[in-house]
């Protein structure tokens, strides 16, 4: 069983620099999330075989697509890929159901034309099958390319920044319409893009990119709240990140004492991290519980600290807070709020408010060496 | 008028695009796809007939297929005639000339073709020959109707060239822009003035036609 599914491994240093592990199990979604360069579609495209990598493997169910070290490379159109690509590249002087017969030449010409209609009924496009692309609004040409991803039964479903070129309602529906039809899909799909909440939304596991190198692969829950890296935390936007001691576990109540600016923290049992080591913390903001000013409630035992807010920017239905933590010039907490919970706490810049970090969400890392030592955590 | 000289000039224009034609395709494609070191030197030596005179052009053609260079030679002991001063020298010569009339606007054809397209291509399965005439072909219709359109216009035209690699030998080598020089060389304005205006009519039509279709062609660009 372990074979099946996908299995890549990638290396190169030069022209795109690249070390990726990746595996992906049929009717699993990954997405590969980074910023821009990081690699993502130079991934996807080798997957394709369309670009050509100096060193690695690439497998699916047991069969191999590409191995440098025995000089294998099945081409592109022998591959059995899906893919869609980040601007569709339909063919534009085909209309919706050659460019969807097209990639059904294996069969006979009769059974291309049922194959497509029925692939392009799949995805709500009957009635537009003689429609050419330029005349079919965005989200239909992300739809088209889907059903010609699809028609050749691809052993793996390759997806690049497909929400991207459409509007931001289109970009809704297509997300419900790719939940609703994954549920089908057999094969591996990789999703390539550089918006975490779509990989959050659509995807099992998300696989973490920067300059070519796969940093992390997890849940969603657990990239986004137990980074492996600092670097990794800042690629999935967690900005609070800080430095601290390790005091001690209590295994008896399952937690881990760090000392963090002279507050005794309590996170959650870590106990890779030695007592007197130097770590790096980070806390999602869903862990960040503001104390109500008119009526404090039990919650504010945990992990309580008190900062001035520095900086109050409203941000539509939200604020965001900027809060010192034992005076200013070391690294502020960032913590966003509801407008109206601001409003009803009275919070503007220049108060101090108390906050209570939920041990369960304090994640230790080992520490950042690249931070610079002479501005203190 | 010289319809002898006519039908010449428009049998030369014909070979002329049907040998150039598939060599179009191919290194205008080569270019716009490949990269490759001295690709630069490449494109610069199939422009070079734009912009040498073609006395010069013709000169090193003549000297290259004269009957005292191995090319020439070769053909002599091969068909039994110079290859120079007869039908065939002239094609071989017009189709040189012609290289950057015909492989240009090809080239521009494919560039325009968005690199996703091809790969989509090959990721539905399609094989080489099967994405250039069912895909790239297509798209790149108006670079190959341009080239056609000019390499069959210039080659009409073509006057320099054609003195110095085919001379003046009616029904072999006489086309009808020398039969013009002819003509007014022999103060026959009347004749010189048919025939120039029997050339502009059919360069007009052709260059006409080439626009009024690519004006209709949809933007091949996507996305």
């Amino acid at each position: 069983m372990a074979e099946q599914g996908i299995h890549v491994r990638l290396q190169q240093p030069v022209p795109i620099p690249l070390d990726a592990a990746l595996d992906c199990a049929p009717g699993e979604v990954v997405a590969l999330v980074g910023p821009s360069g990081s690699g993502k579609t130079s991934i996807l495209r080798a997957i394709a075989g369309l670009l050509q990598v100096r060193q690695g493997t690439i497998r699916i169910n047991g069969d191999t697509w590409f191995d440098a070290g025995q000089s294998v490379n099945l081409p592109a159109r022998r591959r059995r890929v899906g893919y869609v690509f980040q601007n569709y590249a339909l063919f534009p002087h085909l209309s919706a159901l050659h460019n969807v017969m097209e990639a059904l030449l294996e069969h006979a010409p009769a059974e291309r034309e049922r194959r497509a209609r029925e692939a392009l009924s799949r995805v709500r496009l009957a009635g537009l099958e003689q429609r050419l692309p330029r005349a079919l609004s965005g989200g239909q040409q992300q739809r088209v390319a889907v059903a010609r991803a699809l028609a050749r039964e691809p052993r793996v479903l390759l997806l690049d920044e497909p929400f991207s070129a459409v509007d931001r309602a289109t970009r809704q529906r297509l997300y419900r319409e790719l939940a609703e039809l994954r549920r089908e899909l057999a094969m591996p799909v990789i999703l390539v893009t550089h918006d975490l909440d779509e990989a959050l939304m659509l995807a099992d596991r998300l696989c973490v990119l920067h300059q070519g190198r796969t940093l992390q692969t997890g849940t969603p829950h657990q990239v986004m709240t137990r980074p492996d890296s600092v670097e990794v935390a800042q690629l999935v936007g967690l900005r609070n990140v800080f430095r601290a001691g390790v005091i001690g576990h209590d295994e008896v109540r399952g937690i881990t004492v760090i000392e963090w600016r002279g507050h005794r923290l309590e996170a959650r049992l870590q106990p890779a991290f030695a007592a007197g080591q130097q770590v790096t913390w980070a806390i999602p903001q869903g862990h960040l519980i503001l104390h109500r000013r008119d009526r404090p409630s039990l919650g504010e035992r945990e992990n309580p600290v008190s900062g001035a807010v520095i900086e109050c920017i409203s941000l539509g239905e939200n604020v965001a807070l900027t809060v010192a933590v034992n005076g200013p010039g070391r690294p502020p907490l960032f913590l966003n709020l509801p407008a109206h919970t601001a409003r009803r706490n009275g919070i503007v810049a220049g108060v101090t408010i108390g906050i209570s970090l939920l041990a369960e969400g304090i994640h230790l890392m080992p520490a950042d060496e690249s931070r610079t030592p002479a501005r203190p955590a | 008028m010289d319809w002898s000289a006519l039908k010449l000039s428009l049998e030369l224009a014909a070979w002329t695009v049907l040998i150039l034609l598939p060599i179009g395709i191919g290194v205008g494609r080569l270019l716009a796809v490949r990269q490759f070191s001295g690709k630069a030197w490449v494109e610069a030596l199939l422009a070079l007939p734009l912009v040498l005179p073609p006395t010069v052009l013709g000169y090193y053609l003549l000297v290259a297929m004269g009957g005292a260079s191995p090319v020439g030679q070769f053909y002599e002991s091969l068909v039994g005639r110079p290859l120079v001063f007869n039908f065939e020298g002239l094609l071989v010569a017009s189709v040189i000339f012609n290289l950057p009339f015909a492989i240009q606007p090809i080239q521009r054809g494919f560039e325009a073709i968005a690199p996703e397209v091809r790969d989509a291509a090959a990721c539905c399965g399609l094989s080489a020959w099967r994405t250039l005439w069912r895909i790239e072909l297509p798209l790149a219709w108006s670079g190959l109707l341009s080239a056609v359109v000019l390499t069959f216009a210039h080659t009409l035209g073509e006057f320099g060239v054609v003195l110095m690699v085919g001379g003046n030998i009616p029904g072999e080598t006489k086309t009808i822009a020398i039969a013009i020089y002819d003509r007014v060389q022999a103060f026959d304005n009347a004749g010189a003035g048919i025939m120039s205006a029997a050339l502009l009519l059919i360069s007009l039509v052709a260059i006409g036609a080439a626009y009024f279709a690519s004006s209709r062609a949809p933007a091949r660009r996507h996305g």
